[in-house]
């Protein structure tokens, strides 16, 4: 028993709220991995070893489980710090701006991407807390400016907005392939 | 010294010119405000620079990696802040000199060591490139493939206290690039039958997560902050020249940079955590490291800046990153259809001599900016953090979107960014999940091409540089493994 107390204590660090969560998360994501393992690669007859399509990814869970066990144990060991429920509350808070991002992705090829841009970037500098007007217009100068640069200066690969094609003639063409 | 000017005149284009502006000047902006740091912006504008030639991208991305170093140095010095995450030394010996009214000093010291060092660095590289060229041709596959191996083992290795948290990340990179087609039976792996997942997960996908994604949700998801910074008054060039009173500590500090920057894995940390425990070690004050010392000071600010020129070579010579900013730099070479590794050294060594030269321009060109642009800086450090994080978002979304116009991309990616927020919250690298996408590519490719020229294990080894590198690895988890045991035994004891 003293020597398993010893064996354990090896792993001992330090840890933070939060930590024996994301620790256990990982192990399962491991093990479910592993358990996959079979079904999700093939396994080649006639085809050595590490030219197996199974071999690399075999590398990666194998590395997964094992050091993961090992930090797992290390978080069981470690002294435990208060607050994981707060902290979890954390993590999920941050779920709200993958939801603003995602709509973000979403609206750009429905409006356009200088709408989009514009309205993304008022309506989240609104959404954290900003009221004067100043705020506002130097989110959508900024929006702009993005635009601007990227879309129509390095002509990078964004689609124009659905909503461009009822734009009146002079200008559909222009906005389509600047903004 | 043809090749010398041959790289000279590469550089001299217009369009490289102006790279080369933007870069440098831009990087110190970004790592002047605490929150961005060069990995961000430089995942942000990577799809940008695949439309530009391969130098040209190459230069602006440098710009950004070697300048930022020096921009981060301002908020480390002046309010405590380090503005990228190499800074964080220079708060130890910076900020005391600003409380106690001397932070002209302070910022002149630091620009003045960075200066040396980055110049110190690039001129032992120009002079040590025509033995890489000798050098270089001698990796076939199999000393690839060790040196890619020995890149995953040090970046573990070199997480003292959370090896065994950057060997499952390491572990999940590799998991990670193995996703998709497999190229040569043409099988699929952990597809899970989605058609979206056959290419693969894009590596620029999984860094924007990781980095920019990331920093934007912590930022947005923390209270405000605006941090304000009183204006430098005096002047900063003689301060500048005050480095030279510390010629031998800036010296040893560039060394270690340039060392530790060729070895894979290492990097920044390391060489900053060697350059100034010897400068503590020689020191007549010791004392006062940690309290405000100038040569603590010289010591962390020059290690750090010989890094990004040193970084550079395991990439551009074996085609084997080192940490993630040269990761991102492989991108562009693989768009442009460039293959870094032994070839572009034998072949192209103007090409290299013309990065050197951008990085040495780049240094003078920061110093001139930094000389006079100090007080326009600070003005960035008080740009609210939620804001900023609204801004690093909107970029992000042109960094993602604008590879394959894909909704399924962006949902990946910030995917990524959750997973980013939660491991910096817990103080668990992310470095290792880019270098197991990186290396483990490398490993998969390279080991398939040795093992058909292998008929025995021993025939793995039989070349000097191969058996060298094999007993390195061996050396390297054996020494791991026993520093672990005699740590816990000295645990035991006390």
């Amino acid at each position: 028993m003293e020597r398993l107390k010893s064996f354990v204590e090896l792993f001992q660090r330090q840890r933070r709220p939060g930590d024996f969560v994301f620790a256990t998360a990982f192990m399962v994501f491991a093990l479910v991995s592993l358990m996959l393992l079979p079904q999700e690669t093939r396994w080649v007859d006639k085809t050595p070893l590490f030219a197996q399509p199974a071999f690399w990814p075999a590398v990666g869970v194998f590395m997964m489980v094992g050091f993961g066990a090992i930090h797992l144990i290390g978080s069981i060991a470690s002294e435990r710090s208060p607050g994981r429920g707060k902290e979890m509350l954390y993590w999920a808070r941050s779920l709200e701006f993958v939801a603003w991002f995602l709509a973000y992705v979403l609206a750009v090829p429905v409006i356009g991407y200088l709408p989009a841009s514009l309205l993304f970037s008022v309506l989240l500098v609104w959404r954290l807390g900003y009221r004067s007007v100043q705020s506002f217009a130097v989110a959508a100068v900024f929006g702009f400016t993005v635009v601007a640069v990227f879309k129509a200066g390095l002509n990078v690969k964004v689609p124009s907005g659905a909503l461009y094609a009822y734009l009146p003639d002079s200008i559909r063409t222009f906005m389509m392939v600047n903004f | 010294m043809d090749a010398l000017l041959s790289g000279l005149s590469l550089l001299m284009s217009f369009d490289v010119l102006v790279a080369l502006m933007i870069g440098s000047i831009g990087g110190v902006i970004i790592g002047a405000i605490p929150g961005v740091g060069p990995a961000v912006a430089i995942a942000i504008l990577l799809p940008a620079t695949f439309a530009l030639p391969p130098l040209v991208g190459l230069v602006m991305l440098l710009g950004i990696y070697g300048s930022s170093m020096f921009g981060g140095s301002l908020p480390a010095v002046l309010i405590n802040t380090p503005g990228t995450a190499v800074n964080a030394l220079t708060t130890y010996d910076g900020y005391p000199m600003t409380q106690r009214g001397e932070a002209t000093k302070a910022l002149g010291l630091a620009y003045g060591a960075s200066f040396l060092s980055g110049i110190l660095s690039i001129l032992a590289l120009i002079l040590l490139s025509p033995l890489l060229a000798k050098i270089a041709p001698m990796f076939g596959a199999r000393e690839i493939f060790l040196a890619a191996l020995l890149g995953i083992v040090l970046v573990i290795v070199a997480h003292r206290g959370q090896i065994a948290a950057a060997g499952m990340m390491a572990g999940l990179g590799i998991l990670l690039q193995s996703v998709g087609m497999e190229p040569v039976k043409y099988t699929m792996r952990f597809t899970f039958g989605q058609d979206w997942l056959t290419s693969g997960l894009d590596l620029i996908v999984v860094v924007l997560g990781l980095f920019a994604i990331s920093q934007a949700f912590s930022l947005l998801v923390d209270p405000e902050s605006a941090p304000d910074a009183a204006p430098v008054k005096g002047g900063m060039g003689r301060e500048m020249l005050g480095v030279l009173k510390y010629k031998r500590v800036a010296a040893t500090g560039s060394f270690f940079g340039v060392v530790m920057g060729m070895i894979p894995g290492v990097g920044e940390f390391t060489a900053q955590f060697m350059s100034y425990t010897l400068a503590r070690k020689r020191s007549k004050t010791p004392e006062k490291f940690g309290k405000g010392s100038e040569e603590g000071l010289v010591a962390s600010e020059s290690a750090n800046n010989a890094v990004p020129a040193a970084a550079m070579i395991p990439l551009l010579a074996l085609g084997i990153p080192g940490e993630a900013l040269t990761a991102m730099m492989l991108s562009v070479f693989y768009v442009h259809n460039v293959v870094p590794g032994p070839a572009l050294f034998r072949d192209h060594i103007d090409f290299i001599y013309a990065l050197y030269m951008a990085l040495l321009a780049l240094n003078v060109i920061v110093i001139l900016f930094m000389l006079v642009s100090s007080n326009w800086l600070i003005r960035l450090i008080r740009i609210p953090t939620r804001f900023l994080g609204m801004m690093i978002l909107m970029l992000s979304f042109v960094g993602v979107y604008s590879l394959r116009n894909s909704a399924v991309d962006c949902a990946i990616a910030a995917a990524f960014g959750v997973l980013g927020l939660i491991l910096k919250r817990l103080h668990l690298p992310v470095v290792p999940i880019i270098l197991g996408m990186v290396l483990g590519n490398i490993m998969e490719v390279k080991l398939r091409a040795a093992m058909a020229r292998v008929t025995s294990p021993l025939d793995f080894v039989d070349r000097p540089i191969a058996a060298f590198l094999a007993i390195v690895i061996v050396v390297i988890i054996a020494s791991s493994i026993r520093a672990a045991i005699q740590n816990h035994r000295l645990k035991m004891v006390h």
